[in-house]
């Protein structure tokens, strides 16, 4: 099968980054925002952010897949 | 009337308005195997979607998170990091695992280890520990239903007969509806969760607070330390946290029934679309802590903390709100463990069964035994759920410890022509032994790490060195379907033709 590209697998790591591997930045309970605990309120805005870094993926791979399909043929 | 027969009558009609539904479905298609376990492979991008949440949403969302975030506090918030995160894995899995399953016409996730490793003891070997994988998954279900009964009884039904009833109607549902019919019981309580998760999520803090800040003001002035980790626990920290996270949105879609969902999509693009918006729906996910956390509060020292959100309900809104939010509880759990049941069936009548047992069955017979096998699958699950008293979230956990150990396979065999079928095998053996041993030995989390991911380590790296020193036979899915099938000198390939 083919691999996703190298720009998609980075986007694809900017959540894994923020919400996951970074989490001794953020465990806190102070500032709160929008009256919410801070590490609550930081893993709810990357469920927002999350779908804004996939859709910048999803561009980067669709022109991919229908220029396979094409059997490598034609212009972007 | 009582309040208990108000809110006991009141699930039961929601329970059996959404089952009527799931039995409608079925008239408007020709129901064979196909059609029974893949809904024809037609599914637009509102129905998989619809699909898709639903057997993402389940009591583990809408009683475990609460539970969690009540009882342990801030390791709960795992569940909010890896939402987003298994979309993101999913994003670049689905659409190449779907595209295998048109070229090779595949129904199950063992399907897929035998045409791509040509091996069919491996895929039985797959469809077990995927069958085994459910059995903790269907017990959330079974242990869920007993709960809401339970609190809408005020007491007056005990947990097992509880359990006992709505087991054997999510037996009854899916034998008769299959696929199609539970996508669609899954719509009617989509409207009404979301309805309900979204209500009690802001009414609940209002009443006793005024407000969620002002109730996350007051949590963090009384018990500031249950807000982050390791919160009520002492050995879940942050190495917890990013090894459970990564653990489970690796995981998720290796369950055998998520894995086989991706089979109903129209198209590759359309799993692409649905992972990036996935993670939008979500957003009520939330609103399931901020109840959990009201009730450290509002009602300390309860027995069982996935008791807390139907709790605080029944406290705090008249009779019929308990059985509205009860009744969307029970189907929620009806739909879950129907879709659960319904790929566990099929896995060991078409990939364990068949392939061992009896290989001239037609695809008929097979689909009989599959609901035969909705029956002892459901029993089993049942006598594990009356005899434990592990949280759900607990629950949870051991499951994906086994089913993450398919994610070498399956990523190594998507993109890697290297990967070799004794590799495979001898890195889930060695990540299921080390999960297994760990857990069963008490030692999750070991040294403050997720035992699940700690094998799942262990498995990749074993994948890897048997794979080097061992020969490739089967080069991929590239391949044609007649290339595969001569490397399998001879092995059964009838699942694939």
């Amino acid at each position: 099968m083919k691999r996703p590209s190298l720009g998609s697998v980075l986007l694809g790591l900017i959540p894994f980054a923020a919400a996951c591997f970074s989490i001794s930045l953020w465990d806190r309970v102070y500032p709160m925002v929008f009256g919410l605990p801070f590490n609550f309120f930081w893993l709810i805005a990357w469920l927002l952010l999350t779908p804004l870094c996939m859709w910048a993926a999803y561009r980067l791979e669709v022109p991919r897949e229908s220029k396979g399909s094409r059997a490598g043929g034609g212009a972007r | 009337m009582s309040p208990s027969t108000v809110a006991l009558a009141l699930i039961s009609a929601i329970v059996a308005s959404g089952s009527l539904v799931g039995f409608l479905a079925r008239f408007h298609h020709k129901m064979d195997l196909e059609q029974w376990t893949v809904g024809g492979r037609g599914f637009g991008l509102v129905l998989v979607w619809l699909l898709m949440a639903g057997e993402i949403y389940t009591t583990f969302t809408f009683l475990g998170a609460s539970g969690w975030a009540y009882s342990r506090g801030g390791p709960a918030l795992y569940i909010l990091g890896y939402l987003p995160l298994m979309y993101v894995v999913s994003f670049y899995i689905l659409p190449p695992i779907w595209e295998a399953g048109r070229k090779f016409g595949l129904q199950t996730q063992a399907d897929f280890f035998q045409v791509r490793y040509g091996s069919s003891f491996l895929a039985a070997f797959v469809a077990f520990v995927g069958v085994v994988c459910l059995i903790p998954y269907l017990q959330i279900q079974i242990t869920g239903l007993g709960l809401i009964v339970e609190v809408a009884s005020y007491g007056e039904i005990r947990h097992t007969p509880a359990m006992i009833v709505g087991f054997a109607l999510v037996g009854a549902f899916v034998l008769v509806s299959g696929v199609r019919g539970v996508a669609w019981a899954s719509i009617v309580k989509d409207v009404l969760l979301l309805f309900a998760a979204v209500f009690v999520g802001f009414a609940v803090p209002r009443i006793y607070f005024g407000g969620i800040g002002p109730m996350f003001a007051a949590l963090a002035q009384m018990k500031p330390a249950h807000l982050v980790m390791p919160g009520a626990t002492k050995d879940l920290g942050h190495g917890w946290y990013i090894t459970s996270v990564l653990l489970t949105s690796f995981g998720c879609y290796m369950w055998p029934h998520f894995f086989a969902a991706s089979f109903t999509a129209r198209s590759g693009r359309t799993l692409r679309r649905n992972a990036v918006i996935m993670p939008l729906y979500g957003i009520t996910m939330p609103l399931m802590f901020v109840v959990g956390f009201c009730a450290v509060l509002v009602l300390p020292g309860l027995s069982n903390g996935d008791l807390s959100l139907l709790t605080i309900v029944r406290n705090s809104f008249p009779a019929w709100f308990l059985g509205l939010v009860g009744g969307a509880g029970a189907l929620t759990a009806m739909v879950a463990a129907a879709i659960q049941l319904l790929a566990g069936a099929t896995l060991y009548a078409k990939n364990l069964w068949r392939p061992i047992v009896a290989p001239h069955m037609t695809d008929e017979q097979v689909a009989r035994l599959a609901k035969t096998m909705v029956l002892i699958l459901t029993s089993g699950a049942l006598f594990f759920a009356i005899h434990s008293s592990m949280s759900l979230v607990s629950l949870l956990l051991v499951g994906y410890a086994g089913v993450a150990q398919f994610f070498p396979g399956v990523v190594l065999g998507l993109f890697s022509r290297r990967v070799t079928t004794a590799g495979v095998f001898v890195g889930l053996v060695t990540g299921l032994s080390i999960a297994l041993f760990l857990m069963l030995t008490g030692q999750d989390p070991y040294k403050g790490l997720n035992a699940g991911f700690i094998a799942l380590c262990f498995n990749f790296a074993t994948t890897g060195v048997v794979s080097f020193f061992t020969p490739v036979r089967v080069g991929g899915f590239d391949e044609t379907l007649h290339s595969i099938v001569a490397a399998q000198s001879g092995e059964d390939v009838s699942s694939t033709a």
